[in-house]
Parts: C-alpha cells; sequence; structure tokens
C-alpha cells in the first residue's frame, strides 16, 4: 500500500509548490470576482473555477460581439483614412 | 496610485494599439470581399466566423511569438486556414489533419505524469487547460502564467470589440 504517491505534496513544499501558490494568487488577482475579497485564505480550487469561469464569459463576449460586428459590417465601408479616426477614438 | 491609468495619449506600440489597427484592418478586408448583405443563415454564420477569427488572430498576433498562447492560436489559425484549402480542393484530405492530432495525442500522454503537484481539485486545471489555447501542452506552472497573461489580453480585445461596435452602433 503506497500511502506515499497521494501524500507527495504534505511534506515541505518544494520550489515548484511555492511558484504554483504564488502564480495562483497572481490569478486571482485578475478576476475581477476575486479582487476586492478580504479573507485571503481562498483554496486554489475555487481561483481556478473562478479563473475558468471568467475566461468562459470572456469568450462569450468575443462571440457576441463578434455577432454583432458582423450585423453592423455593412456600414464599415470606411477607407483606411477613416480607420485611423476610428482608431484614435478606441485608444482614448 | 496608479500613474498608468492617468496615460491618455495613445501608445502606437502598446498591444491594444496594434490589436486594434490589425482588427480594424481585418474588418476592412472582410467587409470588401463579402459585400453583399449576407442572404442565408449560411453566409450570416461566416461572416460570423470570420470575424470572430479576425478577432483572435489580431490579438495572437499582436502579442507575437512572445507566448505560447498566441503561438498555439496563431498556428491553430493558419492550419484550419489550410485545411478548409485543403479541403475545398480535394475531398477527403485530412491526412495532415489526423497526423497532427495522433502528434498532440502524444504530447498529451507524455506531459499528464509530471503534474504531481495537487492544485486543489485536478479537475479544474483540466478545465482550464482547455480553455486556454495551447494548453494541453504545458506544465502547470507555465499554464498559470500563460492563463495570467492571456486573460489580460482577452478583456483588452472585449474592451476594443465594445467600443468599435459603440463606435458603429449610430443609428
Amino acid at each position: 500500500m503506497s500511502s506515499r504517491r497521494s501524500r507527495q505534496s504534505s511534506g515541505s513544499p518544494s520550489i515548484k509548490d511555492d511558484q504554483i501558490i504564488e502564480l495562483v494568487s497572481k490569478l486571482r488577482q485578475l478576476v475581477p470576482e476575486m479582487r476586492d475579497r478580504r479573507s485571503d485564505k481562498v483554496s486554489a480550487s475555487k481561483v481556478l473555477q473562478e479563473t475558468c469561469s471568467y475566461i468562459r464569459n470572456l469568450h462569450r463576449e468575443v462571440d457576441d460581439l463578434s455577432e454583432r460586428l458582423s450585423q453592423l459590417l455593412a456600414t464599415i465601408d470606411a477607407d483606411s483614412a477613416e480607420a485611423a479616426i476610428i482608431r484614435s477614438l478606441i485608444m482614448q | 496610485m496608479n500613474s498608468r491609468s492617468l496615460l491618455l495619449s495613445p501608445n502606437p506600440n502598446s498591444l491594444k494599439s496594434r490589436f486594434t489597427e490589425g482588427l480594424l484592418r481585418a474588418l476592412l478586408r472582410i467587409n470588401q470581399h463579402h459585400h453583399q448583405q449576407p442572404r442565408s443563415s449560411r453566409e450570416i454564420r461566416k461572416r460570423h466566423r470570420l470575424i470572430k477569427t479576425a478577432a483572435y488572430g489580431s490579438m495572437a498576433s499582436a502579442v507575437g511569438n512572445r507566448k505560447a498562447w498566441s503561438r498555439a492560436l496563431l498556428s491553430k489559425i493558419r492550419n484550419q486556414a489550410r485545411s478548409g484549402a485543403v479541403l475545398r480542393r480535394s475531398l477527403g484530405s485530412s491526412t495532415r489533419l489526423l497526423s497532427m492530432k495522433k502528434r498532440i495525442c502524444h504530447l498529451q500522454k507524455g506531459n499528464s505524469k509530471k503534474n504531481r503537484v495537487e492544485v486543489g481539485g485536478s479537475g479544474q486545471v483540466d478545465k482550464l487547460r482547455r480553455l486556454v489555447p495551447g494548453g494541453q501542452l504545458m506544465d502547470t506552472c507555465s499554464l498559470l502564467e500563460e492563463t495570467a497573461h492571456y486573460m489580460k489580453c482577452l478583456t483588452t480585445q472585449v474592451q476594443v470589440m465594445t467600443r468599435i461596435v459603440e463606435i458603429y452602433n449610430i443609428p
């Protein structure tokens, strides 16, 4: 019976574990839902879960926006000069 | 106080700027080639797909080869274009796609043994792998780093696309 394999990470954390913990907390800062939570005891699993649903939401938004753009496309008969104006509007 | 938020003048070399320019150019191109109003639902779906690909492609191009996710996304788009052309020319020549899939599966099997570190609920890591382009081929550490960058870029992408829709949505 090797309980060794499942307890591998319970000893002193390896360098890689620390790295992963740090990356997970960095991810936590990027997900809007989790950024302002006061408690800093959030499980890595929760962070990953929220990250996944956030990315899925972003994908859905891109899909939705692409759809709206394709409907508006006919009105974009702009030449490159107008495109420059549009770009400066976007970058404000 | 974040001084970056006070900078209103656009930096022409910023990721956002390069992405915006690339996307606008792509939209112009699509508009030129598909000028008639799409009638059939098939044409509408095709245009929707083209724009979506242009959006992801422009972002990946703006990032360039610096990140694994952008490299994976660019090669996926290139392969889609290539396989589309191949299929159009001769039906049933999907051997290239099959051999590529075999290679990816092989790499997946090799990598799964390396991920020993428990990140609480390995199911979540797998879900993340499937969401981030190229995630299947990364070790957990790289996956988390790439995810952070991918999320930031996606947010910018949505921001810019929303702005474009706003600008053109004048009734």
